[in-house]
């Protein structure tokens, strides 16, 4: 499965040229809009394309993602994938609570993290080695917060609340506590 | 003149407080309260910006925390809703060409959001109550943690400002609609329907009985009216549960559904994102590129269709805030997340589309502090309204939500540079007309403005926005200087916008004088409902 940070990293690129893009054409309207020339006005059929471009835009960003990031479609459709591993863990008094002190996942297994709150609103998620999130859901009491994730890589990650629950949830942090091992690269 | 001299009285002695309508005081009382939350709000920033980098003695986490709730509150009520309440308290009668229906309450709006936010504000300092403007259930009626004496001043400041709101709105449509003594009967109907732009349906129609701009205040006004009524009734929720636990009880907090009142409250909150930002600023962007031009807008009939394609789009795009919420309805996340809010897109494209087209028309035009600051404020929502697309995809969200990218370059970037410069291009705009002609102390200080504003406002939210690529969230400390790199660079940024803030400022006051400043405090000299002296 693509990495959630080769999808950021592609990201990064398409939105820094998109900002390069559209601040030199502000600077080139507000070099040219003080100088003498044509100022003949757009007509409607340039407006109506740019409003179907806008339209297409929107759109597609969308389908793309869904059909180019794997954990988009798993998760709308989790409720149909059997995991291979489930790990049901609670959070209370800022505290996440795991089933054990280790949390190993072998290589090439689909993975549940089943979270519920006894108390506040958390969130729930993985970090890695060198702080970058590999992803993160919100952890709201009173419902059931789950999410499949699958693991084709080595790694080891932390446990993280991404979400405010008052000063103390910043110490919510279970440093080093999941440990995917692999014995082979799965092909998936 | 020396520097003191100056200050008290002003460079060049051109504002004469006395001189003054009633209407030209309120409005630019509104403007002072305005930007003396602006002050707060970037002074609060930069605190932040260094406690991100280091702890700093005497600022423990608690106040942080308690700093970091109040800066947003702070900036959009005490600063931006008390700049543009009192501009379109102005320009809603000086568009209509009648007066404003009570200046009396327009004071009364003023007074109540300048106080209102000092009670929440200061609440906030002195009990270092917390829950962050989300206010995600139970939080704000977690007592473990934060003062329920505290909390109780805390939603009661709030809910002054929203009772100020529903004064604003009262006098906006009460202006629009309300036939003054001495005129002809005017349609209240018709105005009402134009104003909240279903005339623009009506290709044919050349003639509007609202102009566009009024059309937006209006469209925008409704989405003010029900984000106050979402707040208030949530303020009197959590106020419930406070007085409880002040008599000795403790409610259950179960009671409420939590994903229930998440979704509500952020239905209420993105009123305030998609229904006033986007829809005031479009309508700002349209009153300044006609004034600024002197012609008629491009495709006007369609911006004020669009404006009410807008009301459905805000009124039902909330779901983008609970991608992550896994409880959800996967069709909401679908439909309200993802394809509603692509529309947003199209309705703020269509807005930067149809103003610059306006501009151009009128080519040359000479590059005056409101032309530049349009073109900044156009340029901030370019950036940012693509960067919450992207983070409203269900994809991208799984590994955006709640990092420094949200706020970074979408939230920072719409309103350091979208929001901000579009309100600096109509402060400057107006400024000699609700001084009567005053000067501002340097004309070239208003591009070190522009520029410190647009280079601090882009630089700050790039460097937050690197630092959330790479996993650092917002609504944390890092303790241990892991995204420090970004955060050094973020505070440079940030402290352009403290200096672009600063300049402003100083040009303003040293322009009127202290003495300036407190005369518009002062009663007026004059009992007239005119907009300016010698209007009739």
């Amino acid at each position: 499965m693509v990495d959630s940070s080769i999808v950021l990293t592609g990201q990064a690129i398409a939105y820094t040229l998109y900002v390069l893009a559209i601040m030199a054409l502000m600077a080139w309207f507000g070099y040219n809009v003080t100088r003498s020339g044509a100022s003949t006005i757009v007509r409607p059929a340039v407006f109506y394309s740019f409003t179907g471009l806008l339209v297409v835009l929107g759109v597609s960003l969308h389908i793309i993602t869904y059909n180019t990031i794997p954990w988009a479609p798993m998760d709308l459709n989790r409720d149909s994938i059997t995991p291979d591993r489930s790990f049901v863990i609670g959070v209370e008094h800022h505290k996440f609570i795991l089933p054990s002190q280790k949390l190993t996942i072998t290589c090439g297994e689909t993975v549940l993290f089943d979270v519920t709150s006894q108390d506040l609103t958390y969130g729930f998620g993985l970090f890695r080695q060198d702080n970058s999130m590999m992803f993160q859901m919100q952890v709201v009491p009173g419902h059931r917060n789950d999410i499949l994730w699958y693991f084709d890589r080595p790694g080891v990650y932390t446990i993280r609340s991404t979400e405010y629950s008052g000063p103390k949830g910043v110490a919510m942090i279970e440093k080093d506590v999941i440990e995917v091992v692999c014995d082979h690269v799965p092909q998936h | 003149m020396s520097f003191t001299q100056t200050l008290l009285n002003g460079a060049r002695g051109t504002f004469r407080p006395d001189s003054l309508t009633p209407m030209q005081k309120m409005t630019l009382r509104f403007v002072v309260v305005g930007l003396v939350y602006y002050g707060f709000a970037v002074v609060e920033g930069m605190i932040m910006r260094m406690y991100e980098i280091t702890p700093i003695d005497g600022v423990g986490n608690d106040q942080f925390f308690a700093i970091l709730t109040a800066h947003p509150l702070v900036g959009i009520f005490g600063s931006t809703y008390s700049i543009v309440f009192g501009a379109f308290l102005f320009l809603v009668p000086f568009l209509m060409k009648k007066p404003l229906w009570s200046i009396r309450l327009g004071n009364w709006t003023m007074g109540l959001i300048a106080v209102g936010t000092l009670v929440f504000w200061g609440a906030g300092f002195l009990s270092h109550y917390a829950p962050l403007y989300t206010l995600y259930w139970p939080l704000p009626a977690d007592f473990t943690q934060f003062s329920v004496v505290g909390g109780t001043f805390f939603v009661l400041g709030i809910a002054l400002v929203m009772v100020a709101t529903v004064f604003f709105v009262i006098n906006i449509f009460k202006t629009i609609t309300y036939t003054p003594e001495g005129f002809a009967p005017q349609p209240a109907g018709l105005l009402l329907r134009s104003a909240l732009g279903l005339t623009g349906f009506n290709r044919g129609r050349t003639e509007h009985p609202v102009s566009l701009p009024v059309a937006a205040i209006a469209r925008g006004t409704v989405d003010t009216a029900l984000n106050a009524g979402i707040i208030l009734f949530t303020g009197v929720l959590i106020l419930v549960y406070m007085v409880a636990a002040l008599l000795g009880y403790d409610m259950r907090h179960t009671a409420v559904d939590a994903l229930l009142y998440k979704n509500w409250f952020w239905w209420g909150l993105d009123l305030i994102a998609d229904g006033l930002v986007l829809i005031f600023v479009a309508g700002t962007w349209y009153l300044l590129a006609t004034l600024i031009t002197g012609k008629k807008l491009y495709m006007e009939n369609i911006a004020r269709a669009a404006l009410f394609v807008e009301m459905v789009v805000s009124w039902t795009v909330w779901s983008h805030h609970l991608l992550s919420d896994q409880a959800q309805p996967g069709m909401l996340k679908v439909a309200s997340g993802e394809m509603v809010t692509a529309f947003e897109l199209i309705t703020q494209g269509l807005a930067f589309f149809i103003t610059l087209v306006t501009l151009w028309s009128a080519r040359p035009l000479k590059m005056t502090a409101p032309l530049r600051f349009l073109l900044g404020g156009l340029l901030g929502f370019a950036l940012a309204v693509p960067a919450g697309i992207m983070q409203a995809d269900i994809g991208l969200n799984r590994i955006l939500h709640n990092t420094q990218w949200v706020v970074g370059p979408h939230v920072h970037v719409a309103i350091l540079v979208g929001l901000s410069m579009t309100l600096y291009a109509a402060i400057y705009f107006l400024f000699p007309i609700l001084t009567n002609g005053a000067q501002l102390f340097s004309e070239k200080w208003t591009s070190v403005h522009f520029w410190a504003q647009l280079v601090g406002g882009i630089g700050m939210g790039a460097f937050m926005g690197m630092a959330g690529l790479s996993g650092m969230l917002r609504r944390s400390l890092y303790v241990n200087g892991e995204f420090n790199t970004f955060m050094v660079l973020a505070a440079l940024a940030g402290s352009l916008l403290l200096i672009a803030f600063l300049v402003f400022f100083f040009n303003i006051v040293l322009g009127i004088g202290l003495r300036g400043v407190i005369g518009i405090f002062l009663p007026a000299r004059t009992d007239t409902k005119e907009l300016v002296p010698g209007e009739a």
